[in-house]
């Protein structure tokens, strides 16, 4: 059947057929990157700059991605000098003119990272080869954050992180090309340790249900490293898997143990799940060693108290921040997207709108869109008015330090959007590590790297 | 030419021509035009189509020859390119024995699966592969991603074996004991093909069009073309036939005394071996590996892109891909704004009232199109894209084409 009979002149022929395949793409090697590349990736041409918005717009964070690409809808609005100029004008660095990035008018590409690195990644490539989009920014998972943002460094644009809470973004995963603004697990630890001190006592039995993932074992380990530095003991922990739906069969073996606190380190749907799993089996009015049983969510949202409803009631979280804030700048910020889309803005549409005024801003102090002095005018920079109080990027992991909220679900809610209460805002020194602590450790900038 | 019979000859030759000037037959509106949306000629697409053009031609040998419908040929392409991933990591950055480690390993994970779920054929058999692979979804997003580097956390294995969600990536710190650890400017180095980086490209401008050339995609497809003259070659053998008896009869096989176990198991080997490449290829063109690559619906997908393109012929199975992929990426990325751009002309009301109607289908709501246009392919053309462009053919020819026959893969022209 199979013809092995090879003549000298089906040789020729292949040989030729082949060599001329493989001379195709070599041709042309003489033009290589023909021109308009001025020493890095994507140099905006003519009188316009790109930037991609890779959101998740299908599923599980689908609500947030619709509301950080509404922020950044706004962003760019301001940037271009629309609208009421929204946290510009709050913002301590008065760099931006509002006429664009350095002149040039800002437009954007969007894209769906459906909550997958690969798919994420995809989107991102195509941003930055067929858009040429010279800063990537959003998502709505520390998994695509880390994904996207070792996309960018290899690709050589700038990365700034959108909604990402573990603390591998800016600590094992960190990279020279990447800039996280929401605050981490770690911090949420710090913050929420001395609330809890105070309220539930120093003699506490805790017992943590941890989503399977990375963002849930570094939260576990965060909370529960500052809850037992103050006394409290863990009894159990135990790993769910992120697709669950029903925490049921997790829940019983919690009301056998002598544990007096749960602690959840769920988000999103698998949060909404769980605690109202939690509060169905009557753990809220339970009584062990003489204490009321307690529930702490390490990480909330709004979003995520909405689908909790009445349950979140009295529920401790830390946030990155809320609208209910008074400062002058998130007043700003409420009142602009407030005005634009009839609603307030969640912490995941404010952390993006900051995050892509920052790096407008850093452009507009560099002078210039090059990814190696965009980084060198974010390392180090401090500034105030942007909603968080005064804020350090800090040039050792492209982490801001800043003040972090603890908040609690509201007892008499006046409205779908008024769920949470601030109970303290911690202040920036406490929840500031060293960025070699253990929690962090592993990681390294590397080179900044402009690409092409 | 290569021991092809004349019309298999004259398949690959176009398939070599379609291949090789790709970035420009994917890049037909100049740039900065209204469709410049639609071109689809940059390297990470042009990749993607290749590559998941090698994972169809793998599984259409299996499911287009014998008619066994695996349900976890994801699982494959995981392990392919965890194992490409661990190459690049322990020994270096050269692409070869990277994909020679995904494509072995891949093939006795193969045997391994394939021993035990051929004992069983239909949809039992599916489910069993579909059981495996979420399995090892399983253990990549989780068990295999615990840290198993003790409490320093400073090592090799600080994320596991497979880094769980986050994916397995590159880093500075990575022995790579035959190459550098890091490239010349301080940052991860990038996948090579003996100094050739993966990443580098050309382009060319010729008035308003831009054409690029890349460096990986060529590599992609080189590879593509020697696995799609494989696939000629195994359709066009006496193993092939004996798979197709598989499909057509296994009783009357089995009553003539032979055994088709061997021949499945080297069936589902092969094409397991096919997926650990494309698997493997992907990471060389993207170095990060992730678990959800093992998920089932990248499973399905491909099943989908072999249904699609033509069950059971040559060529489907890389058009198959094409579309899907085309449609992921480029429609999927058309939003609101850019239909609102499209239909300017129209007056107000009108033009709210098509965008709302077309919105839908667009954007976010890709795989509702994709959806509708795979039951109509079903419906409509059993046969696939490949039936299509027969259909099309015949007609042009001026005769009546052929009713359905999905086998036909001998008169075959690409629908492009």
């Amino acid at each position: 059947m199979s013809k092995t009979n090879v003549t000298r002149r089906g040789v020729l022929k292949t040989g030729a057929v082949a060599g001329a395949g493989l001379a195709v793409p070599t041709i042309f090697d003489g033009q290589a990157w023909a021109d308009g590349h001025t020493g890095f990736t994507n140099a905006p041409e003519g009188g316009s700059v790109t930037l991609g918005f890779n959101v998740p717009q299908t599923g599980p964070y689908a609500d947030e991605g619709a509301d950080e690409l509404r922020a950044y809808e706004l962003a760019v609005e301001h940037l271009n000098g629309g609208g009421d100029g929204g946290m510009m004008k709050t913002f301590s660095s008065q760099a931006l003119q509002g006429n664009g990035i350095l002149g040039k008018k800002v437009e954007y590409v969007t894209g769906d990272t459906q909550t997958k690195s690969d798919a994420a990644r995809a989107s991102a490539k195509s941003m930055i080869e067929k858009d040429g989009a010279i800063m990537i920014t959003g998502g709505s998972s520390s998994g695509v954050a880390v994904a996207v943002q070792a996309l960018c460094q290899e690709a050589g644009v700038i990365f700034m992180a959108g909604l990402t809470h573990s603390n591998d973004t800016t600590g094992k995963d960190r990279r020279r090309n990447g800039f996280r603004h929401f605050f981490n697990s770690y911090m949420s630890g710090a913050a929420l340790a001395p609330i809890l001190a105070n309220n539930y006592g120093t003699d506490r039995k805790a017992y943590h249900l941890t989503a399977d993932y990375n963002w849930g074992y570094t939260t576990e380990e965060a909370v529960r490293s500052s809850t037992e530095a103050m006394g409290w003991e863990t009894v159990g922990q135990v790993l769910t898997p992120l697709t669950q739906t029903d925490f049921s069969s997790y829940i019983t073996p919690v009301l056998q143990s002598d544990a007096d606190v749960l602690v959840l380190n769920h988000y999103g749907g698998n949060m909404v799940n769980s605690l109202t799993n939690a509060v169905q089996f009557g753990l809220r009015d339970r009584v062990v060693n003489g204490k009321n049983f307690e529930i702490i969510v390490p990480l909330y949202s709004r979003l995520m108290a909405k689908g909790a409803g009445a349950n979140v009631k009295g529920i401790f979280g830390s946030t990155n921040w809320h609208w209910s804030l008074q400062d002058e700048g998130s007043k700003a910020f409420v009142q602009s997207f407030g005005t634009k889309y009839g609603f307030p803005p969640s912490q995941a549409a404010h952390t993006c709108y900051v995050q892509t005024m920052l790096y407008a801003d850093a452009v507009e102090r560099a002078g210039s869109f090059n990814p190696c002095a965009v980084v060198e005018a974010l390392e180090g920079f401090e500034f105030d008015g942007l909603g968080n109080g005064p804020t350090l990027y800090r040039a050792e992991d492209h982490q801001c330090f800043k003040d972090v909220l603890v908040v609690k679900g509201k007892e008499n809610p006046t409205s779908e959007f008024d769920l949470l209460e601030i109970v303290e805002v911690t202040p920036a020194a406490q929840v500031t590590y060293a960025p070699d602590h253990p929690q962090f450790a592993g990681g390294q900038l590397g080179a900044c790297n402009p690409g092409a | 030419m290569l021991g092809l019979e004349k019309k298999d000859t004259r398949l690959f030759l176009i398939v070599i021509g379609l291949t090789m000037l790709a970035p420009f037959l994917l890049n037909p509106f100049p740039e900065g035009s209204e469709m410049a949306q639609f071109n689809a000629g940059y390297p990470d697409l042009m990749q993607r189509f290749v590559i998941f053009g090698i994972f169809a031609i793998g599984f259409n040998i299996l499911f287009g020859l014998t008619g066994y419908l695996s349900f976890g040929h994801a699982a494959f392409l995981g392990v392919g390119s965890y194992a490409a991933m661990w190459m690049f990591k322990l020994f270096g950055m050269n692409v070869v024995p990277a994909l020679l480690l995904s494509v072995v390993l891949s093939g006795l994970f193969a045997v391994l699966i394939g021993y035990i779920s051929l004992r069983r054929s239909g949809i039992y058999f599916s489910i069993l592969t579909l059981a495996f692979a979420m399995m090892s979804y399983a253990l990549a997003y989780s068990v295999l991603a615990t840290d198993m580097d003790g409490p320093d956390k400073q090592g090799l294995m600080q994320k596991g074996l497979t880094g769980g969600e986050t994916g397995l990536q590159l880093s500075v710190q990575d022995p790579r004991i035959l190459g550098a650890k890091a490239g010349a400017d301080g940052n991860t180095p990038v996948p090579n093909f003996f100094g050739i980086e993966m990443r580098s490209a050309t382009e060319m401008n010729v008035g308003d069009w831009v054409f690029t050339f890349s460096a990986g995609y060529y590599f992609s497809a080189f590879v593509m073309l020697i696995a799609f003259y494989i696939s000629i070659r195994i359709f066009r053998s006496p193993f092939g036939m004996m798979l197709r008896a598989i499909k057509s009869n296994q009783q009357r096989l089995n009553y003539t005394g032979l055994n088709p176990k061997p021949y499945m198991l080297a069936a589902f080997v092969v094409s397991g071996m096919y997926a650990g490449l494309a698997g493997g290829l992907m990471v060389a063109m993207d170095p990060l590996a992730g678990p959800e690559r093992m998920f089932w619906t990248a499973s399905g997908e491909v099943v989908l892109m072999t249904i699609l393109g033509g069950v059971g012929t040559l060529i489907g199975p890389v058009l198959g891909a094409g579309l899907i992929k085309y449609m992921e990426n480029i429609l999927s990325k058309i939003n609101s704004e850019i239909l609102h751009q499209w239909f300017a002309w129209m007056p107000d009301g009108l033009e709210d009232v098509v965008v709302t109607m077309i919105y839908p289908f667009i954007g976010k709501g890709w795989h509702l199109t994709l959806g509708l246009m795979f039951m109509a392919v079903v419906i409509f053309l059993p046969g696939g894209l490949v039936e299509g462009g027969q259909r099309i053919m015949g007609a042009l020819r001026g005769r009546k084409a052929k009713d359905g026959k999905p086998d036909a893969d001998a008169d075959v022209k690409p629908a492009e």
